[in-house]
């Protein structure tokens, strides 16, 4: 599903250091990912596992080293990044913000009906993004996941402002994925997934990759 | 490609739609064409020397208007984040924006910019030519207007700023376009300053993406 590259996916990154203005966040982060592996990002508010989730995305300069994705027989490995922000536009109901990303990505129309039903949103369709909960957008964002299978998945926080069962579910995704030889990279707090790496981002100056 | 297309029909629909906001540049060039005559006077004499020229001012004006939210929606919900973390190139990302909401709102400028232009004492023979000139002209001051809009879309009321970098570039746009109306309205030669006047918007419409894709890109940095 992830193309013949997909099991070959690796993700490696050498010495890199990220920058908010004058302050490094971090710096001296080498470690090697291949695909069906999961890594948690961990660390304390404001110690740059968002914005090494962004640099991984590429939109952040990193401040120094490396990191580059290959998997065989493909010029670069396509990525999918859910930040904070969910993308959900006000005005648009939920069903023409999931066609539009159908669109977006060129698949068809059923995926996005398919993606709507897996997040829990049937029934929710013609509710505009103004209307939705907090939870109910970030179960919109994780439709991009679903309607186009990219073998990299870059998630911030995913399970933020989900419930018991949102969180399952998202637990679930990312098992699947993993199963198909797919690549999760994922900041997170609290319960992680199950048989994870781990890299605590505020122990970085020992290099610490469990 | 297709993602490129599908930001375009999507802009388009916003546009048009709750928040989108195209009607203000459309009011706001009716009125400041229609308050004209009370400043400068009603006599037929002072609106042929001030008419044309106001109108095209006010249509740079209002083609202003709308740049402040043109890309700053998308960043503040991370519509941008997720169009650029797809690896899709922020210079279509660009055009199609800009080019969506020059259609939503170019178009009802250059069907009302006739009826101003009669109001303010135009010959009413020259109303086609009104309306070629303010989509070539709103096309100019869209597409430059873009330039702007990203510099200042990671701003708080970044309008001053768009108006600072942009007005400059609306120069050469304001000379050849206000020309080309005193031509229409005078019956002289309008030819060059029509070609001039396109000239200018499609430098803007092949310049203008790159420019905003690089604004963009150090904007979501």
């Amino acid at each position: 599903m992830l193309g013949a590259g997909a099991s070959s996916l690796v993700l490696e990154v050498e010495n890199l250091a990220a920058a908010r203005g004058l302050r490094i966040l971090f710096e001296g982060l080498s470690f090697r990912l291949s695909g069906g592996e999961v890594l948690e990002l961990r660390g304390p508010n404001g110690s740059g596992k968002s914005t090494l989730l962004r640099i991984l995305a590429g939109l952040t300069r990193a401040h120094a080293g490396t990191l580059a994705f290959t998997a065989a027989g493909e010029d670069e490995p396509g990525r999918h990044y859910l930040g904070h922000l969910d993308a959900v536009k006000p005005s648009e109901t939920a069903a023409e913000q999931a066609a539009f990303w159908a669109r977006y990505f060129g698949r068809d129309q059923a995926e996005a009906l398919k993606a709507m039903k897996r997040v829990g949103l049937s029934g929710r369709e013609q509710v505009p993004g103004r209307g939705l909960s907090a939870g109910q957008k970030r179960r919109l964002a994780l439709v991009r996941l679903l309607i186009e299978p990219r073998p990299v998945w870059l998630l911030d926080e995913p399970t933020a402002a989900l419930d018991i069962e949102g969180r399952a579910l998202v637990t679930q995704l990312v098992a699947e994925h993993r199963a198909r030889g797919g690549m999760v990279i994922a900041a997170i707090h609290g319960d992680g997934f199950e048989g994870s790496r781990t890299l605590d981002i505020s122990e970085l100056k020992t290099g610490a990759v469990a | 490609m297709s993602g490129s297309f599908s930001v375009f029909a999507r802009e388009l629909k916003l546009a048009w739609s709750g928040g989108g906001g195209a009607a203000l540049p459309v009011g706001f060039f009716a009125a400041a064409s229609s308050i004209t005559p009370f400043a400068v006077g009603n006599g037929v004499e002072n609106l042929k020397v001030a008419g044309p020229g106001v109108m095209w001012i006010a249509l740079a004006l209002a083609s202003l208007l709308p740049m402040e939210r043109l890309f700053q929606a998308d960043l503040e919900d991370g519509t941008l984040d997720a169009y650029a973390g797809s690896g899709i190139g922020m210079e279509g990302i660009a055009l199609a924006k800009t080019l969506a909401h020059w259609i939503a709102t170019g178009i009802p400028l250059a069907i009302i910019a006739p009826v101003l232009w009669i109001m303010l004492q135009g010959p009413p023979e020259a109303s086609w030519f009104v309306i070629v000139f303010s989509l070539i002209g709103s096309a100019a001051f869209f597409f430059f207007g873009s330039i702007g809009a990203a510099l200042a879309a990671g701003m708080r009321r970044g309008g001053l700023l768009i108006a600072l970098v942009t007005l400059p570039l609306y120069v050469p746009t304001m000379i050849f376009g206000a020309a080309g109306l005193y031509a229409a309205a005078s019956g002289g030669e309008w030819a060059a300053p029509l070609m001039l006047t396109a000239a200018a918007a499609l430098f803007g419409i092949a310049t203008s993406s790159f420019a905003a894709a690089m604004a963009l890109r150090t904007a979501i940095d």
